[in-house]
C-alpha cells in the first residue's frame, strides 16, 4: 500500500515538476500520434467520402474489406511494417525501421480503416437525405462528397478524434517498430510498459495518468462538438 | 444567370411510352402525355398511381427503363437539368445558415461574382421573408420557413420548369396560403410549373390542368375545372367526389 501511495506521490512530483523525461516522452507520443492521424484523415476521409457516394461493381467487397480492417491486430501490422522496413525488406533501404516515421506508417495503417469505414457510414446516412436535392441542383458525384465532408464536419471530427484516441492507446504496433528506444522512440504506452516491467512504476504511473487525462479531454471535446451539433442542427 | 437555358424552349413537352420498372414490375406503364410550356399542370391520383415517379423521371432524377421524354427535341441533358428545379415535401436543407444554403445553389450553377450572389441572396431572402434569419441555421426554422427557403432557393436561379412534390402537404393553411403564392408568382414570372398534390381545393385555386394517373398511366388529362367538376373516367369521378381511390381499388 505504501509502495502503491509513494508511486502516486512520486508520479504526481514527476508531473507537477515537469521532469523533462516524461515531457520528452508526451511531446514525441504527440508528435507521433498527430502526424498518423493527420495522414489518417486525408486517405481515411477522402475514401469514406468517396465510399458514400459512389456506387460501383464490387463496392460491397470494399465495404467489408474495409471493416474487417478496423479490427486489424496491432502486432501484426507491426509484424508486416517491420518486414518491410527491416534491412532485408523492400523498404529497408529507406533505413526507418527504429524510427519516429516507422511508428507513423503503422498508426498511420491502424487508423486509417477506422476512420475510413465510421466516415463511410457517417456520410452515407446524410448521403441518402441529400441525394436527390444535390442531383436536382445538378451537383457532380464528386462535389456531393465535398459537401458531404463539409455538411458532417461536427460528426467527422467525432470520427477524426475516436481514431486519436485508438492511436494514443496503441501499444504493439509502435514497440515493434519503433524498438522502445530511449530519447528516439519512447513513447507514453511503450514507455508505460518498459517501465512497469523494470519496477519504476513512478513514471509509468505518471505518463498513465497523463494519457488518461489525454483520453479525458478528448472525449470531453468530443461530447462538446456533439453538443454544438446539436443545438445548431447541424448533427 | 442562366442564359442558355432561358433562352431555350423545352416546350412542348413529350412523353411517349414512358416505363420505369423495378422487379420487373412496371410502376409507370407506357405513360405518354403532352404539356404546354404555359400554367400550372397539377400531377394528381392515389397514391402509387406513379406521380413522384413521373416527376422524378421528367427531372432525370431517376432512370428511365424505356420510352422518350422529348423537351422540345432539346438533347442537351445538362441544359435540360439546368433549366429545372425541384422541391420535395419534406425540404431537404443543408447543415448551414440559411444564407449558406442558398450561396450553395449559386456556386453549383457557377454564379461566383459576389455582387451578382449578393443581389440574387437578397432577392431570394425577400421572397422567402427570411431576411430577419439569414443567419441562422437553416434546419433550426419551422416547417413552413423551411419550405419557404426551398421554394426561394429553387427559384433563384429563374428556372424554367419547376417540380414541386406536394409541396403544402405537411403545412398548416397559413403557410400553404404563402407557399401557393410563391408558386403563382413564379408562374406570373414565366416558369412552367408541374404540381403534385392531393388537395383537390390546392388543384381548384392553383391549376389549370389536370393530369390524372392511375397504376403509372394517363387516366384522363384536360382543363383543372373541367376535369374536377366533370371527371371522365371511374376512378377520377371517385377521386374528385370525395371518395377513397387506392390503387388496389382502381385495379
Amino acid at each position: 500500500m505504501t509502495d502503491i501511495s509513494e508511486a502516486f506521490s512520486n508520479a504526481f512530483h514527476l508531473i507537477i515538476s515537469a521532469d523533462k523525461n516524461l515531457v520528452e516522452i508526451i511531446l514525441l507520443s504527440l508528435k507521433v500520434n498527430l502526424i498518423a492521424i493527420f495522414i489518417s484523415c486525408v486517405i481515411g476521409l477522402s475514401i469514406g467520402a468517396l465510399l458514400a457516394v459512389y456506387k460501383f461493381k464490387g463496392r460491397t467487397i470494399c465495404l467489408i474489406t474495409l471493416s474487417a480492417l478496423m479490427g486489424l491486430p496491432p502486432v501484426v501490422v507491426g509484424l508486416i511494417v517491420y518486414l518491410f522496413l527491416s534491412n532485408s525488406g523492400p523498404l529497408g533501404i529507406l533505413g526507418l525501421l527504429y524510427t519516429p516515421t516507422a511508428m507513423i506508417i503503422a498508426q498511420s495503417i491502424l487508423i486509417t480503416p477506422i476512420i475510413a469505414a465510421l466516415t463511410r457510414q457517417t456520410l452515407e446516412v446524410m448521403h441518402n437525405e441529400y441525394y436527390e436535392q444535390l442531383k436536382s441542383l445538378g451537383v457532380s458525384k464528386l462535389a456531393m462528397a465535398k459537401t458531404l465532408l463539409w455538411d458532417g464536419r461536427y460528426q467527422l471530427i467525432t470520427v477524426v478524434l475516436a481514431g486519436f484516441g485508438r492511436a494514443l492507446a496503441e501499444v504493439g504496433a509502435v514497440m515493434i517498430v519503433g524498438g522502445n528506444i530511449n530519447h528516439l522512440t519512447r513513447i507514453m504506452t511503450t514507455a508505460i510498459a518498459l517501465e512497469t516491467s523494470k519496477g519504476n512504476l513512478s513514471l509509468a504511473l505518471g505518463l498513465g495518468i497523463i494519457l488518461i487525462i489525454l483520453s479525458f479531454i478528448v472525449n470531453g471535446l468530443v461530447y462538446a462538438i456533439n453538443l454544438t451539433a446539436e443545438r445548431q442542427a447541424y448533427a | 444567370m442562366l442564359k442558355k437555358s432561358e433562352k431555350l424552349d423545352l416546350f412542348p413537352l413529350k412523353v411517349d411510352n414512358l416505363v420505369f420498372q423495378v422487379n420487373g414490375k412496371k410502376l409507370i406503364d407506357n405513360l405518354s402525355f403532352k404539356l404546354e410550356a404555359k400554367g400550372i399542370t397539377a400531377l394528381m391520383g392515389p397514391n402509387g398511381a406513379g406521380k413522384s415517379l413521373t416527376l422524378r423521371l421528367l427531372h432525370n432524377l431517376i432512370e428511365k427503363t424505356s420510352g422518350t421524354i422529348s423537351w422540345n427535341n432539346e438533347d442537351n441533358q445538362k441544359f435540360i437539368q439546368n433549366a429545372q428545379a425541384m422541391v420535395f415535401q419534406k425540404p431537404v436543407l443543408l447543415r448551414r445558415s440559411v444564407i449558406e444554403n442558398l450561396r450553395y445553389n449559386l456556386h453549383v450553377k457557377n454564379i461566383k461574382d459576389n455582387a451578382q450572389q449578393a443581389v440574387l441572396i437578397e432577392e431570394a431572402l425577400t421572397r422567402a421573408g427570411l431576411t430577419e434569419q439569414a443567419n441562422n441555421p437553416a434546419r433550426l426554422l419551422s416547417g413552413g420557413e423551411q419550405q419557404k427557403l426551398a421554394m426561394a432557393r429553387a427559384l433563384m436561379t429563374k428556372p424554367s420548369i419547376l417540380f414541386l412534390d406536394e409541396p403544402t402537404a405537411s403545412l398548416d393553411p397559413n403557410a400553404t396560403l404563402v407557399i401557393e403564392d410563391l408558386i403563382k408568382a413564379a408562374n406570373t414570372q414565366g416558369t412552367k410549373i408541374i404540381l403534385i398534390t392531393h388537395d383537390i381545393g390546392q388543384a381548384r385555386r392553383l391549376a389549370e390542368e389536370i393530369l390524372f394517373l392511375t397504376g403509372g398511366q394517363v387516366s384522363e388529362q384536360g382543363k383543372a375545372m373541367d376535369l374536377i367538376n366533370n371527371p371522365q373516367t371511374k376512378p377520377a369521378q371517385q377521386y374528385f367526389s370525395g371518395e377513397i381511390v387506392t390503387e388496389k381499388s382502381v385495379s
